[in-house]
């Protein structure tokens, strides 16, 4: 009765859902990548990790084959979280594109919005002002302290420090409340416009961050005194979820996880975008390879960014936040009401989308997770023809497998945390 | 017959003392935990949400009991029973003060099995009874993550009971009985074990820490990992019985740690200047306070530890029990045999 080709929507769908699950157990089961395991009593399990697990970061499933509590291989699975954005993007103009950004690292909102103003920017050939340049350095450091916090408190918890992430995790209220004031949400920001920023930030806020970044070091010194020098966080950390760097390079991780094997790549010193060529900052580098080098990188670059901060809070550019130019920029408000040639660009701009000449950029910047790249191709009207996004945690993912064999079923929590992969990102 | 009666109503007594302990225990921890990660904890119910593990037990109670299709049924309802029996029974040969001296001259002992003389090795054995509630959840639940957790389980158990066991040889030989009544009264006047047998102590803090299940040797209930361990497919008060087991094991422990090695109810010179007699009812209420303060500094300090460490993983565990602490209670006998042998 199976050989017969049923018809229908729900059939089609039950033929793929069968098809990968048998994909997926054949990866699995493969016996010629496993040369150290041998099973002569055959006490294999398969077990499945998620996509519904407390430790799996969001919806990541991940395949594992077991003898006792070694893990033998394992097949992460993604795709619970594809909401299809790069498909949605040709359907949206470019303004339109710009609140999808949030939910694509959604722990990092803040670095996608200016990714992709960047990116935008980039193909339409305009530049932003230098305030809302030196703006968009602020709130990408502030980003990456953010998602690394919440890197470094799932990656405690995950092996059992559950103290440690409600610490970070107070730490990154704080942070919100920041965002809270400088754009009006706390999550989902959408900072940024094309040609600038949605809103100057008051000085009183500056000072609120200068005080916040002053108690922040006290807070990061007391996650380091209860973890680094623990001696069952780094049994359970060291050496654990090895990857090379010659194989780092070739699966194409970036970010934390690739400077964690030795290899010393930030876009921000690489390919300098904003104010970067202008700060100084050193790019972290571990040589140990593992989950707990992955750790130790994301709390040194907390320590970078806040430096980085500092040194913007010190030398604050002055002037307009957007640019002008009413084909590309959606004019002020002020001057929408009362002048006519703006309120026909307005009227474009939102209805048929700012203009961008035919032709194809990739732009890339470095997110808390990696490289995180814009690529479109432009055709002229105000939809991207192609927008593809290269985030960093779907290529970090790739080296779950290999970091994974022949480690423990605990293990595999750790490094998952030491990845950081975040779904949103990874499925798109 | 009267024995009897008195034995049952202490029985009784000393039942009802664990679960409100159990219960008081939930609540500390809770806030206790809220105070070292910066939050305030529960604060809701009743003054200082005091009543909170009343509506936790009310909440257990009106759950619907759940048992997975395909699991053992027998063996999934027997389990938590096991669990909470033995946790329980472990507390009749704890002596919480010494006794009470009656009007026709006998004596009442406070404890409900007083003078039993192998109390130590009962302990043992059936903290050692204790592991097949875990394993019997884990392997009648027809989970795999239930499967891992008991199966670690049952290893770490027996791993560490060898430790304890050695280090309360140890102490053993230093009091020379295996009463606890008779261990407490070697250590009158502030000679604790704990001083003449320091390492001794520590090895058997570690082992109460595995046999207890608490952190960092949770490993059979690594919520990142497997997701509940052994009780991932208990609902309702089953599951109850398993987070009341844990508590009451913790207070045992921390009661057969006080008495082996801090002395018991004992508390140097204090009585004499309070001018306390023994039998006395104020001296009985005296030592009960004396036992449980050095219960609650050791309960804290399970508390303490639980929310301070990481977890150990499954292999570092086992070479915590057999390659540094087996050894260590070994050379442990021999050393303090040799002293003894030669001092006295």
């Amino acid at each position: 009765m199976s050989d017969v080709i049923q018809l229908g929507p729900l059939a089609t769908l039950e033929r793929v859902r069968k098809v990968r699950q048998e994909k997926i157990y054949k990866e699995l089961l493969d016996r010629d990548t496993t040369v150290l395991f041998e099973d002569p009593l055959e006490n294999d399990m398969v077990l499945n990790m998620g996509p519904q697990h407390p430790a799996t970061h969001g919806v990541l499933r991940v395949l594992l084959r077991l003898d006792g509590e070694t893990v033998i291989k394992c097949v992460p699975e993604l795709g619970y979280l594809h909401r299809g954005y790069e498909k949605l993007a040709e359907n949206c103009t470019y303004v339109e594109f710009i609140p999808h950004t949030d939910r694509l690292d959604y722990l990092a909102p803040m670095s996608n919005n200016v990714g992709i103003a960047l990116a935008i920017e980039n193909a339409m050939g305009i530049e932003a002002p230098p305030r809302a340049q030196w703006i968009r350095t602020l709130v990408c450091e502030l980003a990456r302290i953010s998602s690394h916090l919440l890197a470094t408190g799932a990656t405690a918890m995950d092996v059992g420090a559950l103290t440690v992430f409600l610490w970070t995790f107070a730490e990154r209220e704080k942070l919100y409340d920041i965002f809270e004031l400088i754009c009006g949400a706390r999550f989902t920001t959408s900072y940024t416009r094309i040609g600038g920023v949605a809103n100057d930030i008051p000085d009183w806020v500056l000072r609120k961050i200068r005080q916040w970044a002053d108690e922040f070091i006290g807070q990061l010194e007391d996650v380091e005194k209860i973890l680094c020098r623990n001696r069952i966080f780094i049994d359970r950390m060291a050496g654990i979820g090895y990857c090379s760097a010659e194989k780092a390079i070739a699966l194409g991780l970036t970010g934390p996880v690739l400077r964690a094997s030795g290899v010393a790549r930030d876009l921000r010193r690489d390919q300098p975008y904003l104010l970067y060529d202008q700060l100084e900052f050193d790019v972290i580098v571990e040589n140990d390879c593992d989950c707990y080098a992955r750790f130790m990188v994301r709390l040194r670059e907390m320590r970078e960014s806040i430096r980085i901060i500092y040194q913007l809070l010190d030398h604050p550019i002055e002037g307009e936040v957007k640019l002008n130019d009413p084909v590309h920029v959606t004019p002020r408000k002020y001057e929408i009401y009362t002048k006519m040639e703006e309120l026909i660009a307005d009227f474009m701009i939102i209805n048929f989308g700012p203009p961008a000449p035919p032709g194809e950029t990739y732009t890339a910047i470095e997110s808390p997770k990696g490289e995180l790249g814009f690529f479109i191709v432009a055709d002229g009207t105000g939809y991207p023809w192609k927008l593809k996004i290269r985030s960093p945690s779907a290529a970090n993912l790739q080296a779950m497998p290999h970091m994974a064999e022949g480690s423990m079923v605990a293990d595999i929590v750790a490094i998952i945390g030491g990845i950081d992969p975040v779904m949103g990102e990874a499925d798109k | 017959m009267s024995s009897l009666v008195l034995t049952l109503i202490k029985g009784a007594i000393a039942l009802n003392v664990a679960l409100v302990v159990a219960a008081a225990l939930v609540y500390l921890e809770r806030r206790i935990s809220a105070w070292i990660q910066y939050r305030i904890g529960p604060n809701r119910v009743g003054p200082f949400g005091l009543l909170q593990p009343l509506a936790d037990v009310l909440k257990l109670y009106t759950k619907e009991d759940i048992v997975p299709y395909n699991a053992s049924k027998p063996f999934h309802r027997i389990a938590p029973i096991i669990s909470i029996a033995v946790a329980l029974s472990v507390l009749c040969v704890i002596a919480p003060a010494s006794y009470l001296l009656l009007d026709d001259g006998t004596k009442l002992f406070i404890a409900v099995a007083p003078n039993v003389n192998v109390g130590l090795l009962f302990y043992l054995a059936l903290s050692s009874i204790g592991v097949y509630g875990i394993v019997l959840a884990g392997w009648s639940s027809n989970n795999k993550y239930s499967l891992l957790g008991g199966l670690r389980s049952s290893a770490q158990m027996i791993s560490y009971e060898l430790a304890m066991g050695l280090a309360a040889v140890a102490a053993v030989m230093v009091s020379g009985s295996l009463d606890m009544n008779q261990i407490i009264a070697s250590q009158s006047g502030g000679r604790w074990n704990i001083w003449f047998q320091p390492l001794g102590f520590l090895i058997f803090l570690v082992a109460s820490f595995a046999e207890t299940n608490r952190a960092p040797f949770d490993l059979p209930e690594a919520e990142p990992e497997l997701v509940g361990g052994y009780h991932t497919e208990y609902s309702g008060m089953k599951f109850g019985l398993f987070y009341l087991a844990e508590y009451a094991n913790m207070f045992t422990a921390s009661a057969v740690m006080t008495t082996l090695y801090l002395g018991g109810y004992d508390m140097p010179f204090l009585p004499t200047l309070l001018g306390l007699q023994e039998g006395t009812l104020p001296r009985v209420l005296f030592e009960l306070a004396v036992f449980v303060g050095k219960v609650s500094v050791l309960l804290f300090l399970f508390i303490w530890v639980r929310w301070t460490l990481p977890r150990f993983r499954y292999d570092q565990l086992m070479n915590l029990g057999w390659r540094v602490l087996l050894p260590l209670g070994l050379a442990n006998i021999v050393i303090t045999g040799a002293i003894v042998f030669f001092v006295r």
